[in-house]
């Protein structure tokens, strides 16, 4: 049974194809387009499926779409009712979009891949999932649980906010719903609009933000904005909160709240954004700790899966990891709406055609290499056309030593090996390396490569089987979807002086060993590498750990702030140079920059909208 | 006449009847921004539309 999901017309468009229980492929449009978050009808993403799949259109049996449009619909006139007179200008922005495309989905979908098979059978063909059960079945199905708890938090999907279900064998079951407009996702989005970040993908900087400040706020956000019961269930106050009826997320009582305006993008960060940073970080947490706990205690099933935008939320999942409610905590690699597509193929697999579920306690998910990969006669005609010097190697083991050896002397090194990740965590596959016992590692990576604020913190990957030398986490992290502290042996001590630093100046102290993926909590978002999964990036890091007795690397994504993570050789070729990276290993090739002609060099830093 | 169908369709199984013409209004205000503007922007805040 073949079927094809898509997610689409929202933000991170994307596709997946699964046959029975085995997923095939799942790519994100952004990719293809290099349009970051690309919400266009994803045409590339599923015409690379179906190549990976060698299966034309005609071999689907189902295309589902990941959520239901007219519900969505109904749930935008029934919010400007219930708020009219008040966001009129709101609702007449919204109605061309929806009249234009939104409402004619069906129609878009059959015109978009008409060429892909005329006589398709769309009538019977095309399904539509619940936005929410499509969250819920990518964190469930491919987890390697017979039964378990799963736990959705996103903004909104057609009412839904947070939903909670239990997965047993192949059913899933929602058993409780928070809706619209109550939402933690929502919150979390508002709080980003007040930092000056861009809502939709500046909640990952606010967190990465939020260690630079105190919690100082957070009674202030439980007292007034948001009432949590102990359950973990919530209300927002919606007198503070624009997002109903305007075209902002927060209003002037949330500004008088805290008393000033939100942050202009790209003005100044103070220590006050900091803070705020910090409180709302702090609320999310205790809202997922009590989610947890309370449905833990109903249920007393020990195993939880995680999805939904909240689930990219690493510091608390870490949390929820650590809080011992559970004994396993699964979390799918593309929690935001591209891993829609996945679970809207899962769930009309399982649930509408009842295809049994074989629990595997290996990794379903591929260790979320489920993108495109190429050959080495394909990379060697890229370059070529390209212009580039390059060695080739001939042997993996040869290109990782070279690779390792550069690492090892502090250079920074892009690494495109093998399949594109899936969800918006690079993990090894198009990736930046570098030292992580480099204290000035940090700040160039994000001055000079990345092109970003320099308070954002890098994550490591470290071999799954050394974890606990350096880390706290005692179980896999193979998505870097859960943040732990270094271990105290690995911990520099600071002076008094040293301690007493506020905010940014924090940044410039060495906290341990690793310094450039130690935050200044001395916290991290540990990827644990494993040779099954992964076995060409756990052989690098070996090497490096043998140069250097040390068993990790710094990971960040291959791109540039505002470009989607690059997809083919071409495009790692321009972002390599495009930036100060040193060296590009592709495939068996290695790059060298000072080799390369000086006319290829390309101004990169304006290229892409900031985001 | 597809999308009518569908919304009719859509109404009977949600039981919302109420819609109607409130959908009615919101099809014709729609479609009259598009007809006087000629396109059609996503608002800022697109998660939620």
């Amino acid at each position: 049974m073949v079927i094809l999901g898509i997610s689409a017309f929202y933000h991170d468009s994307a596709a997946a194809i699964v046959n029975g229980e085995h997923i095939i492929a799942a790519a994100q449009e952004e990719r293809f387009t290099r349009i970051k978050h690309d919400s266009a009808f994803p045409i590339n993403a599923v015409n690379y499926c179906l190549k990976e799949a060698g299966l034309s259109l005609d071999d689907v049996d189902n295309v589902v779409f990941f959520e239901k449009p007219f519900i969505k619909f109904e749930r935008l006139l029934e919010t400007y009712v219930s708020f009219a007179p008040r966001g009129f200008q709101s609702f007449r922005s919204a109605l061309p979009l929806w009249i234009k495309e939104k409402l004619f989905q069906k129609k878009i979908i059959r015109e978009a891949m008409h060429h892909l098979g005329s006589e398709y059978d769309w009538e019977s063909k095309l399904k539509f999932s619940e936005h929410h059960l499509s969250h819920a079945a990518s964190a469930f199905y491919p987890s390697p649980f017979e039964e378990a708890i799963v736990l959705t938090l996103d903004g909104v999907g057609e009412w839904v906010t947070t939903s909670m279900a239990i997965g047993r064998g192949n059913s899933l079951e929602i058993v409780k719903e928070i809706h619209f407009p109550h939402s933690l996702g929502l919150l979390y989005s508002a709080f980003t609009y007040y930092t000056g970040f861009r809502v939709n993908s500046g909640e990952y900087k606010v967190m990465g933000l939020a260690p630079y400040g105190e919690p100082k706020y957070k009674d202030l956000i439980l007292k007034h904005i948001i009432d949590v019961k102990d359950d973990g269930s919530y209300r927002l106050d919606q007198t503070y909160f624009n997002y109903c009826t305007g075209l902002t997320m927060t209003n002037d009582k949330f500004a008088d709240l805290f008393g000033r305006p939100a942050r202009v993008p790209e003005q100044e960060l103070e220590q006050f954004h900091m803070d705020i940073a910090a409180s709302v970080q702090a609320v999310t947490e205790e809202i997922v700790l009590k989610l947890g706990r309370s449905l833990a205690e109903e249920t007393g099933i020990k195993n939880i899966c995680l999805a939904g935008g909240v689930a990219l939320n690493c510091v608390a999942n870490g949390k929820l990891e650590r809080s011992g409610y559970f004994d396993n905590v699964w979390i799918q690699p593309a929690a935001g709406d591209a891993g829609g597509a996945l679970g809207a193929a899962q769930a009309i697999a399982h649930l509408h055609h009842d295809l049994p579920r074989t629990v595997n306690t290996s990794d379903n998910m591929q260790g979320g290499y489920l993108g495109c990969r190429f050959e080495d006669d394909q990379i060697r005609a890229s370059l070529n056309s390209l212009g580039a010097t390059y060695s080739e190697h001939s042997s993996s083991t040869e290109m990782i030593n070279a690779a390792a050896a550069a690492l090892e002397n502090e250079q920074v090194v892009g690494w495109f090996q093998g399949r594109m990740e899936f969800g918006p965590r690079a993990l090894g596959g198009r990736s930046i390396l570098g030292d992580p016992r480099s204290p000035k590692m940090q700040k160039n990576l994000n001055l000079k490569i990345k092109y970003r604020e320099s308070f954002r913190p890098f994550a490591p990957s470290i071999l799954a089987e050394r974890v606990n030398d350096y880390f706290e986490l005692n179980g896999p992290s193979p998505y870097m979807l859960l943040v732990d502290a270094v271990q105290d042996n690995k911990r520099l001590t600071m002076t008094e002086e040293q301690n007493a630093l506020f905010g940014i100046q924090k940044l410039n102290i060495p906290r341990s060993q690793i310094p450039s993926v130690t935050h200044v909590d001395y916290s991290a978002r540990i990827q644990t590498v494993h040779a099954e999964t992964n076995p060409l990036y756990h052989q690098l890091i070996s090497q490096f750990d043998k140069l250097t007795s040390c068993p990790l690397v710094v990971n960040t994504s291959f791109n540039v702030r505002g470009e989607p993570i690059v997809c083919t050789p071409e495009d790692a070729f321009n972002c390599f140079m495009g930036t100060e990276m040193d060296v590009l290993a592709i495939g068996n090739f290695t790059l060298r920059k000072e080799e390369q002609d000086e006319s290829l060099k390309r101004d990169y830093k304006n290229k892409f909208d900031l985001d | 006449m597809e999308l009518i169908k569908e919304l009719w369709k859509f109404m009977k199984a949600r039981k919302k009847f109420w819609l109607l013409p409130i959908l009615v209004f919101a099809l014709l205000l729609g479609g009259l921004v598009v007809f006087a503007e000629g396109s059609a922007l996503a608002p800022f805040i697109y998660t939620l539309f």
